[in-house]
């Protein structure tokens, strides 16, 4: 009994998890990693927060009649439009993802402005807790749109307290995009070219891009709104001579590029995804490229198509429309060449990939029928109807959550220095993608045959479809919940992971152990080769003319 | 271990003292176009409105004080020169020189905030400031001039915010100056806001022929 052999103590090497565990190291840290996850965890609550108003409205819409009154309801339905939109989806892919890799994936120690990036951390706080309090003391009725006249005289709920809350959280939005804008510019290791980046690290460019130009618009717009609300001027207000249909304009100007905020992070998911899990190179790595930035420009002229029964003039509408099919051609393009990378590669059905192979089917269907509304004849009819909301919940729930689902499984090991149970994730998966189209495809059905959106009641003969969809959304819950539980368990006893599980390609699989140390590299790494060269030959031509280097050392 | 290169005002994750120059440079310029967008959503409202109510418009902008306009925008284009040369002078790296200039451009700044506090006086004596206090001669303009005049104030009161930002910006720099910050080699803060300061006087070129000079009556 008097020989205890002491197990040898294997230290862990050192990594930007283990380097510090005091609350301090977490809330002043100014390492692009830790502020990812405290990005990861904020937004999970306010998921959370914002699933919870969803399914209130589900709730309510089972019967007919509605459990809640009009005016609850009223208030569900904006909670629910605020917080998924402004404090979920925005910064969802770009703030954790983006924000953890990036800098990893160009082979940078950090983001150009590390202490700017812990700002908009606690900036996109402040807003949130603007919203939250607006949320808990009595709610806001407007819709997350904040329609004129509307919520700057008759309404008598928090407006400006919620406006405040998303104008607060546009300036977090702001800095991220301007952070990733010069991070690309001016980061990139020695080899990384333009042309040899990550698609991801483009599709986050592109979303800078829109970050930076789009969301200045939204918060001078609500400022204005919560001047009118205060003096009652009149500059939206009909009835003194100002114009409702400016706010619209504005409002869209930027909140539907901001619906490509909400896309083209996923979509550069999805390219990492599908590459890696067919064992397969991009197919038109150039095309998938300049397709992002297509859709960031393209995206800032489509506005209008908001507009369509709004009193619009009707040749600004038939440009609208005529634009917003063209913009629809960059995300067919994206579409066809994952498609065309899959043809005849090696596919493996791990769970990014199920996720990803969700993400397309969802995306089409999305995408599609935001053609028909694109169409001036259609959407007269199916304007404010349950086939919106299926429509665009097919792009941002289909699409965004299902990438940002796939793109948090796949990069979790280098997150966390963990695997999750494969097993469990797939379940999961399967559960997501059933509960999803139970909940939204009736709503296709019911907004054809004409319920309006925003109802908190509606006729007999709708009910079925609405039950349908309540089912859906409780099967979509629990979806959620088993990877927040697995998730949460792997963190801690998951198996320990290699630095390249999946034998995938790029800087933060090849050269950034798992989890990374601080400054992401033991040493400074130099690129050779294009991004996916999963083939293993060498590159063929000069892919732009002549520019061999990054910046660095140019 | 030190390493004998090692230059205290080069941050951790940049390789070379060039490349973070040009990083904040780049940042700097990528925030001034998010302050064009944000003026821009202002001036398109602007836009609307004056070809809604060009009458209307016509009739305000009598009552927009043209002299202490055109005094204000001498100030803040003389306040744009001695920052450029404050800039040169951080880049020459006189210390003297660039104290005084900062403060001039910070006492220039204060002069035109100064005046802008005395137009608002007049139009709060006029009852030109929007909501319910607001009165205004011509019966047929009264809902539009209370628009033109919210506009007014939204968008010379957006400009008045930062140019107190950029008043507050330039007196941490003039701290920074006394305690021997800045020299030849590294003066980005002088740049950066000088850059800030220069966008914010641009605006005000923009501002003062919308506002005062274009349409008027008298």
């Amino acid at each position: 009994m008097s020989t205890i052999f002491e197990q040898p103590r294997v230290e862990a090497p050192a990594n930007y998890l283990n380097v510090d565990y005091g609350w301090k190291s977490w809330l002043f840290t100014t390492d692009h990693k830790r502020i990812a996850l405290l990005y990861l965890f904020s937004i999970t609550a306010f998921f959370m927060v914002g699933g919870a108003f969803a399914v209130a409205m589900r709730i309510n819409l089972a019967s007919p009649r509605g459990v809640f009154s009009a005016d609850t309801y009223n208030k569900l339905f904006t909670m629910h439009g605020i917080i998924m939109v402004f404090f979920f989806l925005v910064p969802s892919i770009p703030a954790v993802l983006g924000n953890f890799l990036i800098p990893i994936m160009i082979g940078a120690r950090d983001l150009a402005f590390p202490r700017i990036n812990l700002l908009s951390w606690y900036i996109y706080i402040v807003g949130g807790i603007f919203a939250l309090w607006a949320a808990f003391d009595g709610g806001v009725d407007t819709g997350w749109t904040f329609y004129a006249p509307y919520s700057t005289t008759y309404s008598n709920t928090h407006v400006i307290l919620t406006a405040m809350g998303v104008f607060v959280a546009g300036f977090s939005s702001i800095l991220t995009g301007l952070n990733f804008i010069v991070t690309i510019h001016k980061m990139r290791a020695p080899g990384m070219t333009w042309m040899r980046l990550p698609l991801f690290v483009w599709a986050h460019y592109a979303t800078a891009l829109i970050q930076v130009l789009g969301t200045p618009v939204i918060a001078i717009t609500l400022v204005l709104l919560a001047l009118e609300r205060i003096l009652h001027a009149g500059i939206f207000d009909p009835a003194v001579g100002g114009d409702p249909i400016l706010f619209q304009h504005l409002f869209w100007f930027y909140s539907h590029p901001a619906v490509y905020i909400m896309i083209l992070p996923g979509m550069g998911v999805m390219s990492e995804l599908v590459t890696c899990f067919s064992r397969k190179g991009i197919f038109g790595y150039s095309f998938v490229a300049f397709s992002s930035i297509a859709i960031a420009v393209v995206g800032f002229f489509v506005w209008g198509h908001h507009l369509f029964v709004a009193g619009q003039s009707m040749y600004a509408g038939t440009v609208f429309s005529l634009l917003s099919f063209i913009v629809a051609v960059p995300s067919a393009i994206k579409v066809f060449n994952w498609t065309a990378t899959m043809y005849r590669g090696s596919i493996s059905f791990d769970t990014p990939m199920l996720y990803a192979f969700g993400f397309i089917g969802l995306f089409t269907i999305g995408g599609l029928t935001g053609l028909i509304l694109a169409t001036m004849a259609l959407d007269v009819h199916l304007t404010d109807t349950y086939f919106v909301i299926a429509h665009f919940h097919y792009v941002m729930v289909g699409g965004m959550v299902m990438a940002y689902l796939g793109g948090i499984h796949f990069w979790f090991p280098k997150i966390t220095g963990r695997m999750y149970p494969e097993l469990w994730a797939k379940f999961a998966a399967l559960v997501v993608f059933v509960g999803f189209n139970l909940t939204f495809f009736p709503q296709f059905l019911l907004g054809y045959l004409g319920m309006p959106r925003r109802y908190y009641s509606y006729p007999e003969e709708f009910q079925v479809l609405h039950v349908m969809s309540s089912a859906g959304a409780s099967i979509l819950g629990v979806g959620y919940v088993i990877p927040l539980i697995y998730l949460a368990w792997a963190w801690r006893k998951g198996p320990r992971a290699p630095q390249n599980p999946w034998d995938a390609k790029g800087l933060e699989w090849e050269k950034a152990p798992s989890p990374p140390p601080t400054f992401n590299f033991d040493t400074l790494p130099i690129v050779t080769e294009p991004a996916y060269n999963y083939s293993g030959e060498p590159e063929k031509e000069e892919p732009l003319a002549g520019e061999q280097r990054g910046d660095r050392h140019a | 271990m030190a390493i004998a290169t090692h230059n205290e005002r080069l941050r951790h994750h940049f390789d070379t003292a060039e490349q973070q120059e040009e990083s904040s440079t780049l940042g700097m310029w990528v925030f001034l176009l998010t302050e064009i967008m944000f003026f821009g959503g202002m001036f398109g409202a602007y836009t609307v409105y004056r070809n809604m109510y060009p009458d209307a418009f016509a009739s305000t902008s009598r009552f927009m004080n043209i002299t202490l306009g055109a005094i204000n925008t001498v100030v803040l284009i003389t306040s744009s020169l001695t920052m450029a040369l404050a800039v040169r002078s951080a880049q020459l790296g006189v210390k003297r020189a660039l104290i005084l200039f900062l403060v001039l451009t910070l006492l220039l700044g204060c002069i035109f905030l100064g005046v802008k506090v005395v137009e608002y006086h007049e139009k709060w004596v006029d009852h030109h400031i929007p909501g319910p206090g607001f009165r205004y001669d011509d019966a047929r303009y009264f809902r539009q001039a209370q628009i033109l005049f919210f506009l007014y104030f939204a968008m010379t009161g957006m400009h008045a915010l930062h140019m107190i930002i950029g008043a507050g910006l330039l007196a941490t720099l003039i701290i920074m100056a006394r305690r021997d910050r800045f020299s030849a080699a590294w003066h980005t803060p002088v740049e950066m806001i000088g850059l800030y300061w220069h966008f914010v006087d641009i605006v005000w070129i923009f501002l003062f022929p919308l506002l005062y000079l274009i349409g008027r009556t008298r």
